[in-house]
């Protein structure tokens, strides 16, 4: 169970201790002490490992993150887990803007309030918030799930794609061509298997959100849209 | 293009600290800002104004205010640090001492004016011109840091921020404004001058334009969302607090963080780690388009 | 010739056109008002700007003594990225080619590009859309675009490359984002960037999750976490404001500067905004420069020039002006088939004929490069076109030399802005060059 104290040793020597594990190492468990808000934390991991930092994180705390499970004790700055791949990041504190962005794949969970442009292109990536996310969220999300618990600031899902989004709270305003959907019984099932992914089956009712999809009115370009962009 | 920092404490206790806090606050937001440094810092209150005056060298300001103190026969109390010489005139002497001044000693800048604000600022790194100042052993009830990367205007002093907005009032910025040379030449058909081609001097020039016409700095900030145009974080200082606003897109990083015996804003959360009992405060980020002020009691 | 007259023979007014209101522009105004749409098209700037035409190099004579062709070294080889990576790019030959997508170009048309780039000893670079197989494995050195899309970003791919290039803006588009019409999203393209197929991708302009120099350095940083401090890592931009944005690359820890002026093309965007944002690659060069030699920085920071070049004399002259290397996008495209008369009878078919067809946007090309129509794309062999582009490469390095050593250089990087002059005052102004035959530089030197 290695440890790794970031106000004794550079970031660089944990980021390429971490990126020379094999997928078959015995060190698992990895704790990361003092992170106090550096940037690119356990950023271009790809080993199935577990990172557990004690702390607030800078920006692109897992970065680009493959098979690893990254566990943050504290606030997460600007794009954390942005283009991830794989694997699992857990913020328990609140994360800044852009959580999310462009990734792929993977699950990121934020216990706390997740900032302005969470989920901003996301291409695949669930993400679950337990609070609040900011305005632009899922700015030109294409692929992948938002879920979140609470509310959601201005602009939601603005020029989305065919991203997935599920709010339980409030709704600032829709972005443009982003329109609530009737939720089916095959939408709960989808947000019930989200929310349990998450671990919190049987907390909150999958009645209880909304859902938010694309309109598909910005999919081609017509000029009576205009305005729109 | 900057790293912003801000400490405003409720517990006086913590006040012989300020100076010490906030050089290793800015110290931090080097990479931010490498070019140069600047910090205001509501210290002591004061008899009449304080002036804080910039020269090329201490020994330059001595002979100005040596001969300013003959002009005006009588002398003033004075600190001198490094560049700077913050001078306490009579209130209602100001106005003469300053004509005094911009008509006798072209070289001296007035950086600030008020009550209880110091500004400081010069090119070079963060640590150097803390040190310069002697940031550190300043004590005081509140004050913001700035540490520059230049954009698009020059690498000088004048650029440095904070830029004062008025008595006892500066303003830092974070960002990049895309309409700032038809404000500035509007604010200069209002009477404003300026010094440099900086965008943040206009918005500072635009609060106190705002203010000189009657708003509160509340309602300044709120129109500046309006008014100017671009990406900016914004942190202002007043005389009992200081307020922060951010554009309604926020694309520049902001983070807070609030205990019993403080608030303070970084641009990142690696300027608030040394703060004391940062562990355990309330850190949240300040939302778009929203006016936020502490208020000294 | 005759006067106009009317039916009777008196003299009247001949029919006048409009220098205001020509042809051009009244055909457009009733296009835009037929359509509602404004004109898309690939490409770079095609309206006269201030080009490397406009200057001459000195050569050797009595004052000056010139190398032998052939027998006489003269080096082009340089090495991209040495401020910070543990890797650097070493390439041959100071051309270099410029990030263009699969998606915006057919996989054979990429696959010729690594072809071509891999036999000249040169660099191929991805655009937005991500690396194929393909690519990677026909480029023995390729560039890896970050851009703000992020559409195929990966780490896999981040790793694969020789060196990540952040993109910020285009010298056709400075401050816009990309572009591809519903025609090219095949289901391939479509699957690489997560999108729908068929639907009209527009990509933002900014980046997700950074805004401005001071945030770019903290990218900048997670980019080399993530690839172990290894890969050279360039910052590409539009040219617009040269000074500030080459000065603010290098602060924010570029280890390159890829500088694109107006005439570098792109797959597809407005015309209103590839011929009036921006300015001239000539224009461009020199204020980069500046800002590289205020900080100390020029020739440790390197400035690759693209926009415009398209052959060996334009090579020497933006090295000559201060740039350490070129990169080549449309010439290639070229140089590969692009706009070749044999396809003239379909390019007639298409309403437009052979050198003027830029509808890239719309997937028809019929040279089979700008498509993803499999019967199109057959037409090129990515074999054949990379040979042609290998060759062209070689052209354009040979001339270079040839410039290089006629001015007594041994190597390209000893070319000077002195070694120049220019033909007009625009070019001399631009290029900071005295007008030819005077010592004049206009806004700097007397006379």
């Amino acid at each position: 169970m290695p440890t790794f104290d970031l106000n004794n040793s550079p970031l660089r020597d944990l980021n390429q201790a971490l990126h020379a594990l094999r997928s078959d190492t015995n060190e698992t468990h990895w704790t990361v002490n003092h992170p106090e808000g550096r940037h690119a934390i356990a950023a271009g991991l790809d080993a199935p490992i577990t990172v557990e930092i004690e702390g607030i994180v800078g920006y692109y705390c897992a970065g680009m993150n493959k098979q690893a499970s990254v566990l943050i004790n504290g606030n997460a700055g600007v794009g954390v887990a942005e283009n991830m791949i794989s694997g699992f990041v857990h913020v328990r504190g609140d994360a800044s803007q852009s959580a999310g962005a462009t990734a792929h794949g993977g699950l990121l969970l934020i216990d706390g309030n997740a900032g302005a442009r969470c989920g901003i292109s996301m291409k695949g990536i669930d993400i679950v918030v337990k609070k609040s996310i900011g305005h632009m969220s899922a700015f030109m999300a294409q692929a992948g799930s938002l879920v979140v618990l609470g509310d959601a600031g201005e602009a939601l899902g603005d020029s989305l794609y065919e991203a997935k989004l599920f709010v339980r709270g409030s709704v600032a305003s829709l972005g443009a061509d982003c329109i609530e959907k009737p939720m089916e019984d095959e939408h709960r099932e989808l947000l019930y298997a989200k929310l349990k992914n998450a671990g919190l089956a049987g907390e909150v009712d999958p009645s209880d959100f909304k859902r938010y999809g694309s309109a598909r009115t910005l999919y081609h370009f017509h000029v009576d849209n205009a305005g729109a962009y | 293009m900057c790293g912003i920092v801000g400490l405003f404490l409720k517990n006086p206790n913590l006040e012989p600290q300020l100076g010490k806090l906030l050089s290793d606050m800015l110290e931090t937001m080097t990479d931010r800002g490498p070019d140069s440094a600047g910090i205001a810092v509501y210290g002591s209150d004061t008899e009449g104004v304080k002036l804080t005056l910039r020269g090329p060298d201490q020994a330059a300001l001595a002979e100005t205010i040596s001969q300013l103190e003959s002009v005006f026969d009588r002398s003033f109390a004075k600190t001198a640090r490094d560049t700077h010489t913050v001078l306490s005139v009579p209130a209602e002497r100001e106005t003469k001492i300053r004509a005094w001044l911009k008509e006798n000693a072209p070289g001296i800048d007035v950086v600030s004016a008020g009550k209880r604000m110091e500004i400081y600022k010069e090119v070079g790194l963060p640590a150097s011109v803390a040190e310069r100042f002697d940031l550190a052993s300043m004590s005081g009830s509140h004050g913001i840091g700035h540490t520059r990367m230049a954009t698009e205007s020059a690498v000088v002093t004048n650029g440095a921020h904070p830029f004062s907005t008025g008595l006892d009032e500066c303003l830092v910025h974070n960002g990049s404004l895309s309409n700032h040379n038809g404000m500035r030449r509007k604010l200069q058909r209002e009477g404003l001058t300026f010094k440099t081609q900086n965008d943040t001097e206009v918005a500072a020039g635009y609060l106190s334009w705002r203010m000189r016409e009657g708003a509160s700095l509340k309602e300044a900030l709120e129109s500046s969302l309006t008014d100017l145009d671009g990406f900016f974080t914004f942190v202002v200082g007043t005389e009992n607090g200081f307020a922060v606003v951010r554009d309604p897109i926020a694309c520049k990083p902001a983070v807070m963080a609030e205990t019993d015996d403080y608030v303070a804003f970084g641009s990142e959360y690696r300027a608030l780690v040394g703060l004391p009992g940062i562990e355990n405060a309330r850190v949240f980020e300040p939302e778009p388009a929203k006016v936020y002020a502490w208020e000294r009691h | 010739m005759a006067d106009h007259k009317d039916p009777r023979g008196t003299p009247r007014t001949k029919p006048r056109f409009s220098a205001t209101y020509t042809p051009d522009v009244m055909s457009e105004i009733r296009r835009a008002a037929a359509t509602g749409i404004y004109d898309i098209r690939g490409a770079g700037a095609k309206r006269p700007v201030p080009h490397f035409d406009d200057l001459l190099f000195l050569g050797a004579s009595i004052s000056r003594y010139p190398l032998e062709g052939y027998r006489e070294k003269c080096g082009t080889e340089v090495i991209l990225g040495s401020r910070f990576a543990k890797k650097p790019i070493k390439l041959k030959t100071p051309v270099t080619i410029a990030g263009m997508s699969f998606g915006s170009l057919s996989a054979n048309a990429k696959e010729a590009l690594g072809r071509g780039a891999t036999i000249a000893g040169t660099s191929t670079t991805t655009g937005d859309g991500g690396m194929t197989p393909e690519e990677r494995g026909h480029s023995k050195t390729l560039v890896y675009q970050y851009l703000p899309s992020r559409y195929g970003m990966n780490p896999d791919d981040l790793r694969k490359a020789d060196a990540i290039e952040v993109v910020i803006g285009q010298g056709a588009k400075p401050g816009g984002g990309g572009m591809l019409l519903g025609q090219k999203i095949t289901e391939r393209v479509a699957g690489m960037r997560c999108l729908p197929p068929g639907v009209d991708q527009r990509s933002a302009c900014r980046h997700p999750d950074w805004t401005g120099p001071d945030d770019l350095e903290i990218k900048i940083g997670e980019l080399r976490e993530v690839t172990d401090w290894e890969k050279p890592i360039y910052v590409k931009v539009g040219a617009s404001r040269p000074y500030y944005d080459t000065a603010l690359a290098v602060k924010s820890g570029a280890d390159v500067v890829v500088l694109d002026g107006m005439q570098g093309g792109t797959a597809a965007t407005q015309d209103v905004f590839i011929e009036h944002v921006g300015i001239p690659t000539l224009a461009a060069i020199r204020p980069a420069v500046q800002a590289l030699q205020d900080l100390g920085m020029h020739r440790k920071v390197q400035l690759i020039i693209s926009g415009g070049i398209r052959s060996g004399a334009d090579v020497a002259k933006a090295l000559a002006l201060g740039a350490d290397a070129v990169a080549i996008g449309t010439a290639a495209l070229i140089a590969l088939g692009d706009n070749d008369p044999r396809w003239e009878a379909e390019y007639q078919a298409l309403g437009t004929t052979a050198g003027a067809y830029d509808d890239w946007h719309e997937g028809k090309d019929p040279a089979g490069i700008t498509t993803q129509d499999p019967e199109l794309m057959k037409r090129l062999d990515p074999e054949l076109a990379g040979r042609r582009l290998a060759n062209f490469l070689a052209v354009m390095t040979l001339e270079a030399q040839t410039i290089a050593r006629a001015a007594g250089k041994s190597h390209l990087h000893n070319l000077e802005p002195e070694d120049l002059v220019a033909l007009t005052i625009e070019a001399a102004a631009m290029a900071q060059v005295p007008l030819a035959g005077t010592n004049w530089v206009p806004g700097k030197t007397g006379l």
